[in-house]
Formats: C-alpha cells, sequence, structure tokens
C-alpha cells in the first residue's frame, strides 16, 4: 500500500461529504444527488465517479472486483483495480462470488448478487432525458414534477417510424414507480438484473457530478407499452468457450473473411462454466447481409 | 482453440516505458530541465497555473515537463496534485490598484493617471522567425546567450516598476456616473466551484471562478463569436494591467491581514456598450478577466464571455451560445471535455454489440418486408395476366 495517500486516495473530509450524497441518494431511489465531485488521478470519462464512490464506501476487510465490458482484464478494469490495491492495500478478485464490492462499467455480472455485496456503477451521463433535453435546469424541473411524457414520446416515435425502441444500452427505467433513472449504458439486457435485486446499487457520475442509487429490493420498471412490451437481447449463437445460450455474448471479427465469433462479455461467469465442464464449440460463424440478393437461396451458413 | 486477449497488465506497464522514451526523445541531447521550462517557458507555465488553479510554477513546469509539453495534459497532473491539498482558508480579495505594475495600457484614454507602460508584448514584433537564436543553439557557443544580458540589463535601466497605487481606469469612469459598478451581490461569503458542483443559475462569482479555470481555446472562441454578432458587445479594452499584487489572508487566531506573498496576475477590464431605460440613466458595462500570469489573450476573451454572461442581469434578450451560461460554463472545463472526447477510446463492446444486434434484426425485418411485397408485386402481376388473358 503506498503510504504517501490516505486510505482510499481521498481524504477522510471528502469521503464524508461523499457517503453524505450516498446516504441521500439511497433514501430517495433514483433521484440524482449533486455533489462535490473531486479531480481523480484519473481522466473524466475513466470511471472517477465510481473511483469516488467506491473509495468513500471500501474498508480494510472488503474484497474489490472490478470489470469493465463484464470482463476483469480489460485495460480500464486493470488499472482501477490496481489503483485501489496500490491506496488501499484490500484484497482484490475476479470471482463476482468472492466480492463485497464490484466496480463496473457498462455490465451487471451474469451471477446473481447477494445482500452481502454492493455493485458501483460508473456513469458517463446520470440524466435520462439529456439527449431530449441537455439543459439541466430544465430536466431537475421535469424530474421533480414526474414530467416525463417527453420519453414515453420518443418511444413511440421510434416504434412508429422503425418498428422497435431504438435504445439498446442505456435503456430508460423507472425507480420505484418515482424517477426516471439512466442504468448507466448496461445494454438492456441487464435492466431486469436491476429490478429486485437483493445488492445495494450505487452510480456514481464524477464529470457530471452526480450520485444516485437503487437500494436493495426496489422496483425497477423498463419503460415500455402494452402492446410493445420491453425484451431483451437474443443471440442464435451460443458461446464458442462455455456453451452458455443465457448470456450476453460478445461478438469478435476473427479473419479477414470477417467470420465472427461470440464469447461471453463475463470473463468470470464464462470461467466458471468452463471450469464445471462446459464447453462451446469453438466455431466462428460467418454472417451474411440479410438484404443481399443471394441470402434468400443459401441462408445464413457457418 | 481461441483464447481471450488478455495482457491488460503488462500492456499498461509497457506503454509507460513507450511514454517515457518519448518523453525524453533523443538521449544525445541534454535533457530539459524543470527549471529551463519554468524560466524559457513561463507563458506556458502561466497558463498551466491558471487553468490548474494552483499557483506554484516549479510544478506547473514540472507537469510540462512530465507531459511532454502537452499543455492540457500538464493542467490535468497539477489538478490531480491539487485536489490532494489541505485548504487552509480563503484570501482577502486582491488589489489590482495596488499593483506593481510590469505592463498596462487603456484602448480608451489616451492618457490616464499612472500613464500607459508597454512592456513586454508580442502585440509590435514583427513576426517573423529570429534565426539567431537558431544558430546560437547550433554553435553551442552561447554568443546569443551573451548578448542578451547587456540588452535585459539595458532595459531594466530604463524601466522601473511602477510601486505606486495607479487606480483603476473603470473606477475613474464610475466617480463620473458613467461606468455601472457590479458590486457583490450576494451577503453571502462566494461558493466554492473546487468544494460544490456548479449549478444553475450560477452566480456571478462562481460563474468568474469557472471562467477563470476554463479552457482559453472555449473563451477565445466565445468572446470571439461575442465580437461577431452573436451577442452584442461592443466592447473596449479598458485596461489591461500586468503585475505582482499582493495576497493576504486573515488567520484565525488573529484579527488583521497577514501578507503571505505575491503572484503574478493579468487582468483586464471590458468596457462595454452603454444600457439605460426609463429608470437607469445610460451607463456604460463592464466584463472582468483575470489570469495567472502573463495571460492576455486569457483575460481579455474571459472578460467579453463575463460580459455576454451577464445579459441576463443586465435586461438584454439571451439569443446567442455566448450568453447561455449552462452552455458556456458545463463545456469551459478542459479536464472534463478531454476526458469525455477520449473517453470514446475505452472499449464500449457491449453498447456496440447491442447495437449490432437491433441494425441485424431490423436488417432481417427489412428484407422479410421486402420479400413479402416483391411476393405482392408478382401474384399481383400474374392476376393482371390472367386477367388479360381472359379479356382477349
Amino acid at each position: 500500500m503506498d503510504e504517501n495517500y490516505n486510505f482510499g486516495f481521498l481524504d477522510e473530509r471528502t469521503k464524508k461529504s461523499i457517503r453524505r450524497a450516498m446516504l441521500k441518494a439511497v433514501a430517495i431511489p433514483g433521484y440524482q444527488v449533486p455533489f462535490g465531485s473531486r479531480e481523480m488521478p484519473f481522466a473524466y470519462g475513466w470511471g472517477t465517479g465510481g473511483v469516488q464512490v467506491t473509495a468513500s464506501i471500501i474498508g480494510r476487510t472488503d474484497v474489490l472486483k472490478v470489470i469493465d465490458q463484464g470482463a476483469d482484464d480489460t485495460t480500464n478494469a486493470v488499472n482501477i483495480r490496481r489503483f485501489f490495491a496500490r491506496t488501499t492495500g484490500v484484497e482484490t478478485t475476479e470471482k463476482t462470488a468472492d466480492a463485497s464490492i464490484i466496480q463496473t462499467r457498462h455490465r451487471i455480472p451474469e451471477r446473481p448478487l447477494t445482500e452481502a455485496q454492493i455493485i458501483v456503477y460508473q456513469v458517463p451521463m446520470p440524466e435520462p432525458l439529456f439527449r431530449l433535453e441537455p439543459r439541466r435546469r430544465e430536466t431537475i424541473t421535469m424530474h421533480a414534477l414526474a414530467e416525463y411524457g417527453l420519453m414515453n414520446v420518443k418511444l413511440y416515435e421510434d416504434i412508429a417510424q422503425l418498428g422497435a425502441i431504438s435504445k439498446t444500452y442505456d435503456y430508460p427505467v423507472l425507480v420505484n414507480e418515482r424517477y426516471l433513472t439512466s442504468p448507466s449504458p448496461i445494454p438492456k439486457f441487464d435492466n431486469p438484473k436491476m429490478h429486485m435485486n437483493p445488492a445495494l446499487q450505487l452510480f456514481g457520475a464524477g464529470r457530471e457530478k452526480r450520485i444516485y442509487a437503487i437500494p436493495p429490493y426496489t422496483c425497477v420498471r423498463s419503460l415500455d407499452f402494452e402492446d410493445h412490451p420491453f425484451e431483451v437481447q437474443q443471440w442464435e449463437h451460443a458461446c464458442a468457450l462455455c456453451d452458455a445460450t443465457q448470456s450476453f455474448l460478445d461478438e469478435m471479427i476473427v479473419d479477414d473473411e470477417g467470420s465472427r465469433l461470440f464469447v461471453c462479455s463475463d470473463s468470470d461467469f464464462c470461467g466458471e462454466r468452463r471450469t464445471a465442464g462446459h464447453t462451446g464449440e469453438q466455431q466462428a460463424v460467418r454472417l451474411r447481409d440479410a438484404l443481399s440478393p443471394d441470402t434468400g437461396r443459401s441462408g445464413a451458413t457457418q | 482453440m481461441y483464447v481471450a486477449v488478455k495482457g491488460g497488465t503488462a500492456a499498461i506497464e509497457n506503454s509507460w516505458h513507450l511514454l517515457a522514451r518519448q518523453r525524453r526523445g533523443d538521449t544525445a541531447l541534454p535533457e530539459l530541465t524543470v527549471s529551463q521550462i519554468r524560466e524559457q517557458m513561463s507563458l506556458a507555465v502561466d497558463r498551466v497555473m491558471s487553468e490548474g488553479s494552483l499557483y506554484d510554477a516549479e510544478l506547473a513546469a514540472l507537469a510540462i515537463k512530465q507531459s511532454s509539453g502537452d499543455l492540457v495534459e500538464a493542467i490535468f497532473l497539477l489538478r490531480a496534485y491539487r485536489t490532494t491539498l489541505p485548504r487552509f482558508g480563503y484570501s482577502l480579495p486582491i488589489d489590482t490598484a495596488k499593483m506593481q505594475v510590469m505592463r498596462r495600457i487603456s484602448a480608451t484614454f489616451k492618457d490616464v493617471p499612472g500613464g500607459q507602460i508597454l512592456g513586454a508584448t508580442y502585440d509590435y514584433t514583427q513576426r517573423l522567425l529570429d534565426f539567431a537564436l537558431l544558430a546560437d543553439e547550433a554553435d553551442g557557443s552561447g554568443a546569443g546567450s551573451a548578448r542578451q544580458p547587456d540588452s535585459l540589463s539595458a532595459v531594466a535601466a530604463t524601466v522601473s516598476i511602477a510601486s505606486h497605487v495607479m487606480p483603476r481606469i473603470n473606477e475613474l469612469m464610475a466617480k463620473e456616473g458613467l461606468m455601472e459598478m457590479p458590486g457583490p451581490v450576494a451577503v453571502a461569503e462566494p461558493g466554492d466551484l473546487t468544494r460544490q458542483p456548479l449549478m444553475f443559475p450560477a452566480d456571478r462569482p462562481l460563474r468568474l471562478q469557472a471562467l477563470a479555470r476554463g479552457d482559453e481555446g472555449w473563451l477565445l472562441a466565445l468572446g470571439y463569436s461575442s465580437q461577431r454578432g452573436y451577442a452584442n458587445a461592443h466592447p473596449f479594452a479598458g485596461e489591461i494591467r500586468r503585475g505582482q499584487v499582493s495576497v493576504e489572508i486573515v488567520p484565525d487566531e488573529l484579527s488583521f491581514a497577514v501578507d503571505i506573498g505575491e503572484i503574478e496576475v493579468t487582468e483586464c477590464q471590458m468596457v462595454n456598450q452603454f444600457a439605460g431605460n426609463l429608470e437607469v440613466a445610460p451607463q456604460f458595462t463592464q466584463g472582468y478577466g483575470l489570469a495567472f500570469g502573463g495571460a492576455e489573450r486569457k483575460s481579455m476573451a474571459m472578460a467579453l464571455v463575463d460580459r455576454s454572461l451577464r445579459a441576463r442581469e443586465l435586461g438584454e434578450d439571451v439569443v446567442a451560445p455566448g450568453q447561455d451560461e449552462e452552455f458556456v460554463l458545463s463545456h469551459a472545463d478542459s479536464l472534463e471535455a478531454s476526458g469525455f472526447v477520449q473517453h470514446l477510446k475505452l472499449p464500449h463492446y457491449v453498447d456496440f454489440q447491442s447495437e449490432l444486434e437491433l441494425v441485424r434484426k431490423l436488417r432481417a425485418a427489412h428484407a422479410k418486408q421486402r420479400q413479402i411485397s416483391k411476393d405482392g408485386a408478382v401474384a399481383a402481376g400474374l392476376a393482371t395476366a390472367s386477367s388479360g388473358r381472359k379479356a382477349a
């Protein structure tokens, strides 16, 4: 542990002020609490909000897991994990089951979380309405009045024009039937995991200086319509490594012909399945243009 | 068997080594020292101190060295250090009328008390590359450096830094009632941008804090836009002064002010078009800019933007980007902007995968739709043909 800095880098008074913001956030699920975000030794956009939240709650007995895109070995996850190892000396892990705090960017682990765990999301844009109304002054009023018609109209227009809701990540949710909330840009595949989750969910947006929370066992509803119910992504393929069919898959381009390999985005989940004896087909697949003339004859083949 | 890409740790460490090599450049050349940067790239140091919000020339120079001269990166390094420093208190307002002036000009009066002092400025250089600077380095004889002390001492003999009180021109105009003086409106202490998040509407002390640490390029472009009709500026450079001012604090234990040192600042007061109506007699209005060190471009641009952000307060219509405080201030910080733009380099596989899945699904639906309408057309064609036969 680096003795030149305070435990968790931030000074204790700053951590206390951040914890106060978190308490308010937990008391008002889904409400964005402004907080005195500090400059961190990471660039804005690299998880400064999540890092400040984690730094403010982490204790010496915690076990920390950091993932980016579901994986522990992506460079930014490695960097943040090393930062906490250096400034707190706490134990780190890649196992979802062993972690007491999980800091994440863009994913919720496939393994269900428990009451003993806290998940900390790194959030770039905490305001779910920002693409419709960029002015903060306005959106604060809209939240106060629960005036969310704009978002419903946007989803309706998507269906009318495209035939489907175009939001595939950062899909808006209503927390505790009150505040419209950004789930941070997790894929909508993960939205159902937020609902009635036993773990405390904390969200930190450093650059935008907001913290919000979803307490354990809180209702989280993805916006939809009776005749266009919310649904999550599905893949025609199984994971090439562990044969999982119910996990979120990353797609890789593996040769010059453009063959694709589908692999679990959650590296711990995939690894555990392989350890348990599951094996995938290891096969890359060729995808065809649905609109090209020969697709109709040959169909999508491997 | 396929193995997912690993090795984040090793890649990061290799990246650090490559970065160090990039910073050092050709090792046959002597390494640049921090004191050389501080002394010979002083305007870069000043900018890093201003936007880094920390008056420490040595650390700013160190940051410039460490960042290979990338000033936004240097500002970042300084801010990340600053955030760990304890806060002992707040200084009294500096009194720029008592500045030890190195340069002072007014574009509104031909002569003013204290006089016009040109000082060091690029304004009247002919922007021709000075190949003598190159030659001095090439022969390594230091002939140029031998020449410089002479010219420097000659100037030093003639310019005695003005140290008496030199009243600010806007205050002289205010005495005649010609200039509105925006006093501190709030009775409360000014807020602190680095402790509390900026909320809108922001009062002027907070706006000025945000502008002072704001990106010079952003302020320059917005100030420029206000001159080109996007906001009604009509500015005159009432006064620009650069020099040393004392910083004083009143410690908790004492009831009087203690001088804790001097800082160099550049201050700009813009005089803008008069405003007035039936109740308020016509007056000139002003915008204010202040930055550490030699920072004329920054402080002038800041003064223009400060003035345009006062639109609401002065009863003007908000019609231009430069008048919209949320727009201007939310995007003024180079660290926030640089971070968020560059975070697009981070992996977004998962979100992109979600988009891919949807686009494929929509394209498949499109293909199906197209097939249905084609089949429909073929069927319709057959129907037409058969009905044609019937008619025959």
